[in-house]
């Protein structure tokens, strides 16, 4: 697993270096393109200022009042049985629904645990492979006027559960 | 839907609050956390805009195009009953890129046009066709390079390496979207029977 570590480590340099370089190689404007980008995504940030408040804030009351401690130790038995942190279980569920509120939990578990302990590890690696499956399909059928969704939901949900499990066996090897 | 998400966090969280004698702690979080929000942002700023910068001069250079292209081929086993010069082709591989470059905002519009193509290739039926399926379970799989906002937290929240985990995520992204895949593929075979 050293191995993994070490391609890591290569990941964000080899595509600041690829990008520039094949920008400069194909003569574009690539300081000026940048810049114009790097605007974009401020724009993005700005934009989920409100909706991160909002959410942080429920999150921060849930935690402080003990109501996060008192659910992952209701569900407990049964992660133990599966070897899961049964802190994790919120955060699988919420994220299904709500990546935002998703992203909230994911800073308290950060701020509880640190990101970089088993759990901390863990819910990176999860969040990096699972997606908001009922928001997604609710957008995407609703604008397309699909009502019948025949098996995408269980598709989907098993794809999720493959990357939670796979998370769960990698983690393993950190 | 976040209309009661939100609502009962809330509401739950105070009364577990009152009843648990916690309320002075509940207090000092409401305003630390929305203080946490915003510092959060001011960290988030600078990898994010880093980022879409970046992905800017790779499309001006032409790299998110040539891996449109390259898409392609993959697109053809995935969906082979889409006509193969339809441009909802296109759609569905800006859609896939830009979720594999962490740019889910670009990816979004993208998706949505390619819904309503498949949705006039399907007659109009309000049943979806195997083709949304498959598109919706790969899309849901999540297929990402570089998971941009976790890293950023990560960082935010004192991580030694912050990037250390992004070997072993794209192993997991890659294993449940390799899972969609046959899904995807096993379900649409046991339709046409």
């Amino acid at each position: 697993m050293k191995f993994l570590l070490y391609i890591s480590d290569y990941i964000m340099p080899f595509v600041l270096f690829y990008v520039v370089g094949f920008g400069l190689l194909m003569k574009v404007n690539i300081y000026d393109d940048f810049v114009k980008g790097a605007e974009d995504g401020l724009k993005v940030v700005v934009g989920i200022i409100p909706t991160l408040v909002g959410l942080m804030v429920a999150i921060g009351i849930l935690r402080a009042s003990g109501a996060l401690d008192w659910l992952s130790n209701l569900i407990m038995p049964v992660t133990d049985m599966l070897h899961f942190p049964s802190q994790l279980v919120p955060l699988v569920t919420i994220k299904m629904f709500s990546s935002s509120a998703a992203t909230s939990l994911v800073l308290d578990i950060f701020k509880e645990y640190g990101p970089d302990s088993y759990i901390g590890r863990l819910t990176s690696i999860m969040m990096s492979c699972t997606e908001t499956i009922f928001y997604t399909m609710s957008v995407y059928f609703l604008t397309a006027g699909v009502k019948k969704t025949r098996y995408t939901l269980a598709g989907a949900l098993v794809a999720t559960f493959a990357g939670v499990i796979a998370s769960v066996i990698i983690v393993g090897f950190m | 839907m976040l209309n009661y998400l939100w609502g009962f966090m809330i509401v739950i969280g105070i009364v577990v609050g009152v009843l648990t004698g916690r309320i002075s702690e509940v207090s000092t979080a409401t305003i630390n956390s929305s203080k946490e929000a915003i510092s959060l942002c001011i960290t988030m700023l600078g990898f994010m805009s880093l980022w879409t910068g970046i992905m800017n001069v790779a499309r001006s250079a032409g790299i998110i195009g040539a891996l449109t292209k390259a898409l392609k081929p993959i697109l053809r086993l995935l969906f082979p009953d889409i006509p193969k010069d339809h441009v909802v082709n296109e759609y569905i591989a800006s859609n896939m890129i830009a979720n594999i470059l962490g740019l889910g905002w670009a990816a979004t519009p993208m998706g949505l046009k390619a819904m309503k193509e498949l949705k006039t290739l399907n007659k109009n039926s309000d049943l979806a066709s195997v083709d949304m399926c498959t598109f919706l379970i790969i899309n849901i799989s999540s297929l990402q390079l570089i998971p941009v906002n976790i890293i950023a937290y990560r960082s935010q929240y004192g991580s030694v390496n912050p990037t250390e985990i992004l070997g072993p995520a794209i192993i997991a992204t890659c294993f449940s979207t390799l899972v969609g895949v046959l899904f995807s593929i096993i379900a649409r075979r046991s339709c046409k029977k």
